[in-house]
């Protein structure tokens, strides 16, 4: 009867191992929720900055995690603004000047069009597997709905963000809250997810919310107002030349 | 009686040569080292006021939290309206608006592709303005190394330093690649059509001055700057004037919560060269007392030797009935004789090296790369009406000290014993 007894408990505690995944495992579920081959996104960036708010339209198209290309359609000011991610490269095109320059160096770090985003931001591999080594910290519930809670530690130098801690879903896979941080352990930004829905099969987050913590101000709001995933995108749309069309 | 002292003073040179000299060194050091300190701050309160904080400076309150990053996202607006204000509150005064902004400038090859691109800390001021009087403010046409002032929108002038590194010929097309008020980045094509160096190397530094009409645009700051400058009447900063036009204008806006509501603050307060200034005062003061210090020290011991030297003249000079007081009398007057001639020969010497420094100069520029105050890179004394009488009064000062000091000695000769000691 002992040996039963301590047979079952030997299965049951290999039985809820199993059924806990790993950081890792939880991590790379999330890359696969989060990417795919190809999308386009149309949408909308609202800025509360120190003087009031602002909404920035812009259509990406997204190749992978190494290629994308941005117009940005509104304000007036900024219309015709492209931009376009090769790789680590970045150019930026302006039609009032009729000039592409490619963005670099401590450029890479500023504010992207004013809002909690930076260029740099822009540029990491959205593959967090890839860069991050990850481990369970913790289970939380944000906005109702149960998650892992994932510290994220860089296993590259030039990462923008030395460490993060993220909530993610543990139905859904999505990040529903995000805090990045510097090596020194400071917090540089916050973001959360507003509203969760379901697009082309997939749990998207519609509604997100950035906050630089090193800046003054109410944070960036991203709306995503469509998207499709796993478009056929001509290749052109990753050239240079595309730029100044 | 003077014309006695004088002849003896001439006739015997060990009793002269040396205090006269010791004084001349000393006179020239405290007329030197006082024009030079002045100079030097004087050039650095002239260059803060011209190309930083003007006598001066209205600014949002946010913005002048964080002055140092030139927050334009913070800078002050409805600007026309408040230049209007002040200017027919404070007529005679001068109303400038300024930005202050950073970027990059990136220069196209015929392709229209970067051929080379580097940091700029540039400078939007009123250029093309009928009557402006930015261009005489900040010596733009001194500064100007080759070109010309802009005369047209779209044209700038940047750092010949900065032009030698990019390779950038006048007529050449500039892209300013910043950010606008409201953060987003931004671009736009500026032809060049001058170099300049200001001898500021806070300003020389990627220097780049365009319109201030055409950066506002380009930063999206229309009706908007980031600083208002004043200068005073005759150019000429005074502290307390300065201080109660400020202290009025703050009061206009007390108890108000608005973070951008203007603010004014005066070249003492915002430039943080107050405390230099005191320390060069504190120093000029110094050198006087240690001028006088040491001088009548060692003017003390020249008399004690002196008056070794003299022992038995001025023992004769009892013996045969002259009063102690007559003796001693006599000697301060020589020492008053050392001392205008020390301090005569002293302060023309002073004046020669100082106006040396002053048409000179003397080139720091290697040693203060990283220095961010709008220090001047050549040093320059500045001879002003004190710089005729700093040294002169001390020079003699001292040497009446130090004889009055070792003459006290003729005191404590006794009649007496004057026979024995000389001997006779």
């Amino acid at each position: 009867m002992k040996k039963i007894i301590f047979i079952l408990i030997i299965c049951s505690a290999v039985v809820a191992n199993a059924q806990t995944p790993t950081g890792e495992e939880i991590l790379k579920k999330l890359d696969a929720n989060m990417t795919s081959d190809s999308k386009i996104v149309h949408s909308k960036m609202i800025i509360h900055g120190r003087r009031g708010s602002r909404t920035i339209e812009s259509k990406s198209w997204i190749l992978g995690a190494e290629k994308s290309f941005s117009e940005y359609l509104a304000p007036a000011r900024e219309e015709g603004t492209k931009m376009l991610k090769l790789g680590d490269q970045l150019w930026m095109y302006s039609p009032s000047t009729d000039r592409t320059i490619k963005i670099s160096g401590h450029m890479l770090r500023q504010s992207l069009m004013g809002s909690d985003l930076s260029y740099e931001d822009m540029m990491e591999d959205p593959v967090l597997s890839n860069i991050y080594t990850a481990e369970i910290i913790g289970e939380e519930n944000v906005i109702d709905r149960p998650c892992w809670l994932l510290e994220l530690k860089a296993t590259q130098k030039s990462v923008a963000y030395f460490s993060r801690k993220l909530w993610i879903d543990k139905e859904r896979f999505l990040p529903l809250k995000e805090e990045l941080f510097a090596k020194s352990a400071k917090l540089l930004k916050k973001v959360e997810i507003k509203e969760v829905v379901r697009m082309n099969h997939r749990w998207v987050a519609k509604r997100v919310s950035f906050k630089d913590e090193l800046k003054k101000g109410k944070g960036t709001e991203f709306v995503i107002v469509s998207i499709e995933y796993d478009k056929k995108i001509p290749y052109f749309m990753f050239s240079k030349a595309v730029l100044r069309k | 009686m003077i014309k006695f002292l004088v002849n003896g003073l001439l006739r015997d040179r060990q009793r002269s040569l040396f205090p006269i000299l010791i004084v001349v060194i000393g006179v020239w050091i405290t007329v030197f080292f006082h024009a030079y300190l002045k100079g030097v701050f004087g050039d650095l309160v002239d260059s803060t006021a011209r190309f930083s904080t003007g006598h001066l400076k209205v600014m949002s309150r946010a913005y002048a939290e964080n002055e140092d990053q030139k927050p334009n996202d913070l800078a002050l607006l409805g600007v026309d309206q408040i230049m209007t204000d002040l200017q027919q509150q404070y007529p005679k005064m001068t109303w400038v608006k300024r930005i202050q902004f950073g970027g990059l400038l990136d220069i196209p090859d015929e392709s229209g592709e970067t051929r080379s691109q580097g940091p700029v800390a540039g400078m939007g001021v009123d250029l093309l303005s009928h009557g402006s009087s930015e261009i005489a403010t900040l010596n733009i046409e001194k500064a100007l190394v080759s070109g010309r002032v802009p005369q047209n929108p779209g044209e700038i002038l940047i750092g010949d330093n900065l032009a030698r590194k990019l390779k950038v010929q006048l007529g050449a097309t500039a892209t300013l690649l910043t950010s606008t008020m409201y953060g987003s980045m931004t671009m736009y094509n500026f032809t060049v059509v001058g170099t300049i160096r200001f001898g500021v190397l806070a300003m020389d530094r990627g220097a780049m001055i365009a319109d201030i009409t055409d950066i506002q645009q380009v930063l999206d700051m229309q009706d908007a700057a980031g600083e208002v400058l004043g200068f005073l009447e005759n150019g000429i900063y005074n502290d307390e004037k300065a201080a109660a036009i400020a202290e009025r204008f703050n009061a206009g806006y007390q108890g108000k919560e608005d973070e951008f509501a203007p603010v004014m603050g005066t070249l003492k307060e915002l430039s943080n060269i107050s405390e230099y200034l005191a320390m060069g005062e504190k120093f000029s003061g110094i050198l006087v007392f240690l001028f006088v210090f040491v001088m009548s020290i060692v003017l003390w011991n020249a008399g004690l030797l002196g008056g070794l030297r003299r022992y038995v003249e001025v023992g004769i000079r009892l013996a045969i009935g002259e009063h102690k007081g007559h003796v001693y009398r006599s000697l301060i007057y020589e020492s008053v004789f050392i001392g205008l001639a020390g301090s005569v020969f002293g302060t023309l010497l002073g004046l020669a090296s100082t106006y040396w420094l002053q048409t000179q100069g003397l080139d720091i520029s290697s040693l203060m790369k990283n220095i961010n105050m709008m220090f001047p890179a050549v040093l320059r004394a500045e001879i002003t009406p004190e710089t005729y009488y700093i040294g002169f009064f001390p020079g003699l000062f001292s040497t009446v000290l130090g004889t009055s000091l070792s003459g006290i000695g003729i005191y404590k000769r006794q009649t007496a014993q004057l026979f024995k000691e000389l001997e006779v």
